[in-house]
């Protein structure tokens, strides 16, 4: 079976992230105020398995091995079909 | 004695590494493209700077996950001499021959310039020819070069002595403001599990000859050179 599968990773909660303190700058420049900013980047993953537990196993191996780096990231995995 | 710079796509201080090598050091030095793999054995191995895979993704992160890298791991696991340096230290972080991760400097701009670090350790293969608290000029080249690693793992660096280099200002003083990066704890030289492995975001090779304005990195070459032809690192068999 095809799933489509998203996988967002961020950096972990209390990592410095300069690129969001940043972005979140030049939003107030713009007039818009924000309480907090963080970015993420989504992975847009189509793969063939037997079932949504599979696609899942494999997109946390995908994490696991190279898309995320544990010392600074955390990550959502959703499976859609 | 042999050295092998490996070159990856997007490496471009190879030749750079490679002419202070060969030229200034004297070594006899091969440059290794990395789909060729590790053919032969080397003394010691130098992953050089650049822009590996076009930094995509994380630097180094997937030249971390090349097949040669297992070569590396191999030649390191013997006992053998691995340097890592700029996109080179990005690669050994990402394929875990030192923990921690270099990532997005605080202000998040490439930062080209001269800055000054103090030598913190003295007794690895790398830094045996500089005095303790000895402090050096030489250049960094980077946009991902701040260090980053768990509380706990930076207190057992300091225990087990694992930093080489840490950002300091010219009198050898470590100060947020000649923290060029925002590394922890100004960071930006650690040594593997036995030594054998540094890895480095300053370029050496930018400093190992009075013409190019500091001479200052050489003295990582010579300590190397050094602890191999002393024996006290084990060196490449022969006829493998």
């Amino acid at each position: 079976m095809k799933f489509d599968v998203a996988i967002t990773i961020g950096l972990k909660e209390g990592m410095l992230d300069p690129e969001a303190r940043a972005i979140r700058h030049a939003l107030s420049n713009l007039g818009f105020s924000t309480e907090s900013l963080a970015t993420a980047r989504v992975f847009q993953v189509s793969l063939e398995a037997q079932d949504r537990d599979e696609a899942y196993a494999r997109a946390e191996e995908m994490c696991a091995r190279l898309l995320a780096n544990p010392v600074i990231h955390r990550y959502r995995i959703e499976v859609s079909s | 004695m042999r050295f092998a710079v490996v070159q990856f796509g997007g490496s471009n201080c190879d030749r750079d590494v490679w002419h202070i090598l060969q030229d200034v050091c004297g070594v006899s030095t091969d440059l290794v493209w990395y789909k060729e793999r590790l053919r032969d054995q080397y003394d010691a191995i130098v992953i050089p700077g650049g822009f590996s895979y076009g930094d995509y993704l994380r630097a180094g992160a997937i030249a971390a996950r090349t097949p040669i890298m297992e070569d590396i791991r191999s030649h390191a696991d013997a006992g053998r001499l691995v340097l890592g340096i700029c996109n080179g230290a990005q690669i050994g972080a990402e394929s875990g021959l030192v923990p921690g991760i270099f990532t997005i400097n605080a202000y998040p701009k490439f930062v080209c310039d001269w800055v000054h670090l103090r030598v913190e350790n003295t007794t690895s293969p790398f830094t045996s020819q500089y005095r303790r608290g000895e402090v050096i000029r030489i250049p960094i080249a980077h946009k991902e070069g701040r260090y980053v690693a768990p509380p706990a793992v930076l207190e057992k660096l300091e225990r087990d002595n694992r930093i080489a280099f840490r950002f300091c200002d010219p009198y050898g003083v470590c100060t947020p403001e000649s923290n060029p990066n925002g590394s922890a704890r100004g960071i930006t030289g650690i040594l593997g599990t036995r030594d054998n492995i540094l890895v480095m975001m300053p370029h050496p090779e930018r400093a190992s000859e009075p013409v190019l304005g500091s001479d200052a990195g050489r003295k990582i070459f010579d300590s190397m050179i050094h602890a191999i032809a002393s024996g006290s690192v084990p060196c490449a068999e022969e006829g493998l």
